[in-house]
């Protein structure tokens, strides 16, 4: 490239600004940039990584300081992904927000909607039936095994293992397989409902959950021949990105890099919601508090969560998934047809010429919502990523007055100063990934 | 708005009607068309009125929590102490917060380690309308805890905690992002979600949802509530 198609191009010029010069990196043009500038009166650079770049996760920016390789300082940036969902609940019904709290950690939209869901549930008082909670923890488990599978495919992807990223993602299909089967979609579902859940598992469902708990151990054993092993993966995650409990506890840093400091912090056990006590399951831990504990750790729940569903199928008796109260169960009812998930016809029918009430039970819920008696609760579950809060607060109408998601990726950012700095530019990279950030679920 | 830092200013339309204040009647429908008498129907919005304490004991750890508190920093540190749905709440004053939060993270009989989550919540109705709300969980003792503290608009200024707990430091950002609550002590309070150089503050009540024409390369995108009717 010459230097008159350099000035022409806005996004591969240099200037000068009142920090220094600034250069604009785009690709194949490093060599070209690194012989320009002396090592000697440059000492420090300034590297802007993201919010568009394949290893950042996401849209999300760090700036770096770099002395040489190393880094001096660490400065992220968030917010590119922000998508008002706080404020948009304030605006529809209770129901209406499972289906904007689901788009928040797009990888694990049952968390989100679980934890909406339960803050709703204690803000009216109710308890939803047992088979509907043995159904969201199931559905919760798949959904952290997906999840964790995307944790893993991305990390490797990141840090060169490029086969790792190839089977996550094929082993993640059959979990959203799995969903679209049971609700019609593979993410974003808004299947967890106040009051229970949208609707019940098809035997189909149920049938593919099991195919897939004798399946998934194999895939783990060969994720583990792939990576525990490797030379490379080793030396990419041992001693990196370091953070011991007590870094945590101050950053309120949750969930697996918590528990792969050491510290048997689950809120599944500590603090039980769901029924999650009647569960036979361990709390994996490491001592390691790095990238490579935190790989072992996120193996080892995938594994617990496989327990977990195999139990939780066991548990299933025929019953009711959604709450008996009429006046604040949603009455549509889905049904898979030949054309896919859409309206019960048998709903339809009900309400068009047999019930006159459920007609109108049908239409004030939907048009309008329940009411929810004012207060404010704060409710938390253990996500993928760690602590998922809700603090909801209502005025007594038919719509939220204000909801907060205390989301765990928004919390594990502000570690990465505390990750990487001091340590190589490449290190940053395996540091980020090991804490598995959403950027839909920071922003929100 | 950076060059207004407490906020006082106008941060929306004055048309928007707020949401989460006085309600009147059902559907919207107040005209001739309401055959049902409901349109006349006014709801006084119960979040206007002055926080009730729940007459102690409390039960379960809530007594021993506000003792502890009280006994460090003294009977009045406690404005209000809300028992609802299980959960704990103490209502204290805007610039003690820190000092409470210290109390709380280093006392025996306290322990609460993490702070899970500081944010804030508008009441319009109220004369303190910014309320800031932190969440701490204890886990030498499986508590959890809801401190509150409230502040009006023309001094919205609250004592940060992030010397005690440094989690606070991006919770306190979007607090002050959304809400335009100004913590004191904060070692750099910017916004963090929105852009840098955004006006008003979004999470207040009479801040409207959409409402804001956006201009991207020259083209300019009516606020979505222009393009769908959402009332």
């Amino acid at each position: 490239m010459t230097a008159t198609e350099n000035a022409a191009d806005a996004y591969a010029a240099e200037r000068d600004t009142t920090e220094g010069r600034v250069y604009t990196v785009t690709g194949g043009d490093w060599d070209e940039l690194v012989a320009s500038v002396d090592p000697v009166s440059e000492e420090r650079l300034i590297v802007n990584l993201g919010p568009q770049h394949p290893s950042t996760h996401g849209v999300l920016r760090l700036v770096c300081e770099l002395e040489g390789e190393t880094v001096r300082s660490v400065r992220p940036i968030v917010g590119y992904l922000h998508t008002g969902i706080e404020k948009n609940l304030e605006y529809r019904n209770w129901t209406q927000g499972t289906t904007f709290v689901t788009r928040a950690d797009y990888l694990a939209p049952i968390f989100n909607e679980t934890a909406y869901c339960l803050a709703v549930e204690k803000l009216l008082g109710i308890t939803v039936p047992r088979r509907a909670d043995v159904i969201r923890v199931i559905m919760m488990e798949l959904n952290r095994i997906s999840s964790h599978l995307v944790a893993l495919a991305t990390t490797g992807m990141e840090l060169g293992a490029l086969s790792m990223m190839i089977y996550g993602f094929r082993d993640r299909e059959k979990i959203l397989d799995i969903f679209e089967a049971v609700c019609g979609l593979r993410m974003n579902m808004a299947y967890v409902r106040p009051g229970g859940v949208a609707q019940d598992l098809p035997r189909e469902g149920i049938k593919m959950i099991r195919e897939f708990v004798d399946y998934m151990p194999q895939g783990l054993d060969d994720y583990e021949g792939l990576l525990t092993g490797n030379a490379i993966w080793q030396e990419r995650t041992q001693g990196v990105a370091y953070l011991d409990v007590s870094g945590c506890l101050a950053l309120g840093v949750t969930g697996p890099v918590l528990r792969s400091a050491g510290l048997a912090w689950d809120l599944r056990k500590t603090m039980p919601y769901c029924g999650y006590e009647e569960y036979d399951f361990e709390v994996p831990t490491h001592n390691g508090a790095d990238a490579w504990a935190r790989y072992v750790v996120r193996l080892d729940e995938i594994r617990e969560s496989l327990k977990i569903i195999s139990q939780g199928l066991d548990k299933l008796e025929p019953g009711p998934v959604m709450v008996e109260d009429k006046k604040i169960a949603w009455p549509a009812q889905l049904a898979l047809g030949a054309d896919g998930m859409g309206n019960s016809l048998n709903h339809i029918r009900h309400i068009m010429s047999q019930s006159m009430e459920a007609l109108i039970h049908h239409f004030k819920l939907v048009t309008e919502g329940f009411r929810v008696p004012a207060g404010q609760v704060y409710t938390a579950i253990e996500a993928p990523r760690g602590e998922l809060g809700i603090h909801a607060v209502s005025d007594g109408g038919t719509r939220p007055f204000r909801v907060h998601m205390r989301e765990p990726s928004f919390i594990n950012l502000q570690s990465i100063p505390a990750l990487a700095e001091g340590g190589l530019l490449a290190d940053v990279i395996a540091g980020g990934a090991s804490l598995d950030p959403v950027m839909g679920g920071c922003d929100r | 708005m950076s060059t207004d830092p407490t906020g006082t200013g106008a941060s929306g339309p004055d048309d928007v009607q707020p949401v989460g204040m006085q309600r009147k009647g059902l559907f919207g429908v107040t005209d001739s068309g309401d055959t049902s008498g409901f349109g006349g129907l006014v709801q006084a919005a119960p979040t206007a009125g002055e926080i009730v304490s729940t007459p102690e004991p409390l039960g379960g750890y809530f007594d021993e929590v506000v003792a502890a508190l009280r006994e460090a920093h003294g009977d009045e540190i406690t404005r209000a102490v809300v028992v609802d749905r299980g959960e704990l709440t103490i209502h204290i004053a805007p610039d003690r917060v820190a000092d409470v939060c210290k109390t709380m993270r280093d006392d025996e009989s306290l322990r609460f380690e993490l702070c899970n989550s500081v944010s804030g919540v508008d009441y319009p109705d109220q004369r303190n309308r910014l309320h800031v709300t932190y969440h701490l969980t204890s886990m030498t003792y499986r508590r959890r805890v809801r401190l509150e503290t409230a502040v009006g608009l023309e001094h919205p200024t609250v004592q940060s905690v992030t010397e005690v707990y440094p989690t606070a430091d991006w919770q306190e950002r979007e607090t002050y992002d959304m809400f335009g609550v100004v913590f004191e002590g904060h070692p750099h309070l910017t916004r963090i979600l929105m852009p840098d150089d955004w006006e008003g503050f979004p999470q207040r009540k009479d801040y409207p949802l959409g409402g804001i024409a956006v201009e991207y390369k020259g083209a300019h995108i009516p606020p979505p509530d222009e393009r769908r009717a959402y009332k």
